[in-house]
């Protein structure tokens, strides 16, 4: 029970967490984003604390043997820096940078703003179908890490 | 370089980024899974294998409530303002997804956990999405 409980607890910390920063509102993204405009810093905050957090803990979680409630820790395992990986990272960009919306924020602001929302999600969701339909061939498909 | 401290919130989001910094640690403790939301989503629309699809729904539920405890705490509703409107939204919506599927992850994944794990296939990721995403801020606010 417990094992269940704990996803979404964890689920809403992430949520919470999305909210307070600011990476909800599309416009103050955008602002963070605008380098050449009047640029608003703070969405670097929001990275920097998620990764020295993250960074801390992590070396102390994965040096036990396993995790509370599964069998091992899955980490990708997938190094290569090649034409997939630069290709979806620089569409990913482009489709933030116009919408202001990454995937977690996307989610989580579905109850707030409906009608955007909703909108959006469900084209991000056929854009991740088409993504994989089209990367999963004969050869194995790594790890997604995000 | 000017600086908008008008809209500036250095406090808040340096907590709310530590709230989600500390989700995926517990993340990876209680399951040992990367909280890379596009990941955890691919795995619903288009599951691999059935019984690795509960976990993710648990999550994704956690999601949606998450920002009501923030409202309740703070007693005031969560800004949001709309960076685009008409056909542009639901274009952003299909390259935010197709995009991360085919990179393999987006900015929690890649950013949030592979810098955290000093991973250089991630950090290259969050380099490029970055530099498109600026690019195409500034094609948007300053040339349209």
């Amino acid at each position: 029970m417990m094992r269940h409980i704990s996803l979404v607890l964890v689920g809403a910390l992430f949520g919470a967490g999305l909210a307070l920063s600011g990476m909800l509102n599309p416009s103050k993204v955008a602002g963070f984003l605008d380098l050449f405009g009047v640029w608003d810093p703070s969405l670097a905050f929001v990275m920097g604390g998620g990764v020295i957090a993250n960074f801390i803990g992590h070396r102390i979680v994965t040096r036990r043997a396993a995790p509370l409630y599964e069998g091992g820790f899955n980490l990708p395992a997938n190094r290569s820096i090649d034409a997939r990986l630069l290709s979806g990272a620089g569409l990913f960009g482009i489709g933030w940078g116009l919408g202001g919306l990454c995937p977690g924020p996307a989610i989580s602001s579905l109850l707030l703003v409906p009608g955007d929302a909703v909108l959006f999600v469900m084209m991000m969701l056929a854009g991740l179908a088409v993504g994989r339909m089209l990367t999963s061939g004969p050869a194995a498909r790594p790890a997604p890490q995000g | 370089m000017v600086i908008d401290f008008a809209n500036f919130t250095p406090f808040a989001s340096l907590i709310g980024g530590v709230m989600i910094g500390l989700a995926a640690l517990l993340l990876m403790l209680s399951h040992g899974r990367v909280m890379g939301i596009s990941g955890i989503l691919g795995g619903i629309v288009q599951p691999s294998d059935r019984s690795d699809v509960p976990w993710r729904l648990l999550f994704v539920v956690g999601m949606l409530i998450g920002p009501f405890a923030v409202i309740h705490l703070l007693g005031r509703p969560i800004e949001i303002v709309p960076n685009t409107t008409g056909v542009l939204l639901p274009v952003a919506g299909f390259v935010v997804g197709l995009g991360t599927a085919v990179g393999s992850g987006c900015t929690s994944g890649h950013g949030i956990c592979g810098l955290a794990r000093l991973s250089v296939r991630s950090a290259v990721a969050v380099g490029t999405f970055m530099l498109t995403a600026v690019i195409t801020v500034y094609i948007v606010r300053h040339v349209v």
